[in-house]
């Protein structure tokens, strides 16, 4: 597995907030060592039998905590994200829709140079199955198994998953990095990871319209990826100019299509899924014989 | 989110940018007392509709009295215009933009966007307007003179005498220009900017910059805190229906097929516009009911759908995850009943409780088809809509 393990302390950012609340009880529930939460203003309360911080720094020192999960309201998510990076959270998720985008490009600016890895925003969050999950994604539909996923769509990733528990392969990491223009991990820095895991033997890559984080990530598989991958590649029907749902998935000036994306990923030797219910089987062919 | 180009010629101003006279009008009467306001002795009368294009397709007019302004303003006020850019639609003509022509010696591009790849955000210049600039960098990137802003430096005066001297400007009007570029750039960071283009941008005789026509998109993230520019929305350039469907917090976006589309997720909700087109049929619009669905949501987009008279069938596609597909199920069979619907509707349920789901849309009594996956269900839909067999 990647960036997390069945021993990640985890907190939450937004912790006694509705989201905040209902998806920690949900990591809980799967298994997650959720060691507690921030909520400023709440600090010494005890909320679902874990303590609650006025701060992150507060939260480290009494937690260990190294890794978080961020449900604040966008307004507050820029803010959330750096605290968590100034108390020195080495893995910071942060699942808040709807962040402006001048805010994401301060906060990918102060974080450069630093030791630490950002998910998301506007993502399903990161599982590893059985071990950790730290997210809004539902873990039943998860197993424990082989195949590496990373995406930037929430419900397609849980297609992905749910075909490949059916086929028997299982999950070793899944990772939504999520459906905005300036984000955390890329594909490429989780396509490294899989490679160098263990545990992961095919990987899964779910792009979309958009940008050209598809055909960085084919560069990188053609010239560092041994391990099987299977990419679908959602909105070949998208009209040219139209935001489809994520702040990030546009095409704009005739770049970013779906057709030029599936066409790199095919030329650096990716197995195409033409329809998103093929990843499942498109995958079973490499372990099959 | 759009804005017109008066209300951005109005934020360029507010700057410094140099702009073209002009004034708003919003009937023929306003028009008239604009150009005698604005003065000279001719006038363009421009359409403020949220597209390019426009001077294709007749939108902009130009008038040498006063009284051919008044007669541009009647033409075009009240009327709807199709541009090349507006995918067919009319956009209303609610308001002309009066304005003084200006004399130039050059006609470039400049624009501020986002680039993803870089993070930042991106300064391009061209030599010459008319495409998109991206699909230009694209095509031919030595025409195109880039920088990128550090956010925390600005825009630096280096990196404007690189953009000038990209663009072959003299050195007058490039320190002209450059002079008030950091003014625009900040203007784009601090008012959350997502596209602001002036396109073209002109350069008078005396070696001046005028912006004679700006495009800008504000980041509809960060409206929250940009209240005055949030006020200048204008919801009557938009679809009825996806204005309607903001309201209920749902991603509407009509196409022109005939199969009506309710997905959770937008990926998903792209996917399956895709699979209906490899299985031969036309999606009619996207629609992302939210990755948590909820029953109230799933009615809204019901009726949503059920606006456009185009849709002879519905798929609906859900995965079920924190909430699941037997309350999913319930929404459905509430909806299908409360709407009326009278097409047939494909409803793929898949994730938490699904087979619960099923066996609640089958205990329903209602003819809805169900189907086992993706692939089976786009093709039930596309045989749906084309009043073939279904099963």
């Amino acid at each position: 597995m990647i960036l997390v393990d069945a021993q990640t302390r985890v907190i939450c950012q937004g912790f006694t907030g509705k989201q905040g609340t209902f998806h920690s009880r949900q990591a809980l529930a799967y298994g997650t060592r959720l060691v507690g939460g921030v909520t400023p203003g709440k600090g010494g309360q005890t909320h679902l039998d874990l303590p609650v911080f006025d701060t992150v720094h507060e939260a480290v020192a009494a937690t260990g905590a190294q890794a978080t999960m961020i449900y604040v309201p966008a307004p507050f998510a820029a803010d959330a994200i750096l605290e968590a990076a100034d108390a020195g959270i080495g893995l910071i998720v942060c699942i808040t829709e709807g962040i402006p985008v001048q805010d994401m490009i301060r906060v990918k600016a102060a974080l450069r140079g630093a030791d630490v890895r950002l998910v998301g925003p506007n993502c399903p969050g990161v599982i590893a199955p059985g071990a950790c999950k730290i997210g809004i994604m539902p873990g039943e539909i998860h197993a424990e198994g082989v195949i590496g996923i990373v995406s930037r769509s929430g419900t397609l990733t849980y297609e992905a998953v749910s075909q490949t528990t059916r086929a028997g392969l299982g999950q070793s990491t899944c990772v939504g990095i999520g459906g905005d223009p300036v984000h955390g991990l890329g594909f490429v820095d989780c396509l490294a990871l899989f490679e160098q895991d263990r545990q992961t033997k095919g990987i899964v890559l779910v792009g979309e319209i958009g940008g050209s984080d598809e055909e960085d990530a084919a560069e990188y598989i053609r010239a560092h990826v041994r391990k099987p991958v299977v990419a679908y590649v959602a909105g070949l029907t998208a009209p040219p100019g139209r935001r489809m749902g994520h702040a990030g998935a546009v095409i704009r000036g005739g770049r970013g299509t779906a057709r030029d994306k599936v066409a790199a990923l095919q030329d650096a030797g990716v197995t195409i899924a033409h329809s998103p219910d093929e990843i499942g089987a498109r995958m079973k062919s490499f372990f099959s014989g | 989110m759009h804005l017109h180009e008066h209300q951005g010629k109005t934020l360029l101003a507010q700057i410094g940018f140099p702009v073209p006279p002009g004034r708003v009008a919003r009937t023929p009467a306003e028009a008239a007392a604009a150009a005698r306001e604005v003065g000279g002795d001719a006038w363009l009368v421009k359409a403020q509709v949220h597209s390019g294009g426009r001077g294709k397709a007749g939108g902009v007019r130009r008038a040498a009295g006063v009284a051919e302004v008044e007669d541009a303003a009647r033409a075009l006020l009240g009327t709807r215009l199709v541009t090349a850019q507006s995918a067919g639609r009319g956009l209303p003509v609610e308001a002309v933009l009066v304005e003084r022509p200006m004399e130039t010696v050059r006609e470039l591009y400049l624009a501020m966007l986002v680039d993803r790849r870089r993070e930042r955000v991106a300064v391009l210049a061209a030599g010459a307007g008319g495409m998109e600039i991206e699909a230009l960098a694209a095509s031919d990137p030595a025409a195109v003179a880039s920088v990128v802003v550090e956010p925390v430096a600005g825009l630096m005066p280096y990196q404007c005498r690189r953009l000038a001297f990209g663009l072959g400007l003299d050195a007058q009007a490039g320190a002209a220009l450059g002079r008030r570029l950091p003014a625009l750039y900040r203007l784009f960071a601090e008012r959350d900017l997502a596209l602001l283009e002036i396109n073209p941008l002109g350069i008078t005789p005396a070696g001046e910059p005028v912006a004679l026509d700006v495009k800008i998109q504000v980041d509809d993230n960060a409206l929250y805190r940009q209240p005055e520019l949030a006020a200048l929305a204008d919801a009557g350039q938009e679809e009825a229906a996806e204005r309607a469907a903001r309201t209920f917090g749902l991603n509407y976006i009509r196409l022109d097929g005939d199969i009506g589309c309710m997905v959770n997720g937008a990926g998903l909700a792209m996917g399956t516009m895709d699979l209906i087109k490899l299985q031969g049929g036309k999606p009619a619009n996207f629609l992302d009911v939210g990755g948590t669905a909820t029953p109230e949501r799933v009615a809204e987009a019901f009726k949503l759908i059920l606006s456009d008279p185009g849709v002879r069938a519905i798929l609906v596609n859900i995965f079920g995850g924190i909430v699941r597909c037997d309350v999913i199920a319930e929404g459905i069979v509430r909806a299908v009943r409360e709407a009326r619907v009278t097409v047939p509707v494909v409803v793929r349920l898949e994730g938490t409780h699904a087979e619960q789901g099923r066996e609640r849309l089958q205990a329903s009594g209602l003819d809805l088809i169900t189907a086992a996956d993706l692939t089976e269900a786009a093709r039930k839909a596309v045989a749906a809509a084309g009043g073939g067999p279904v099963r």
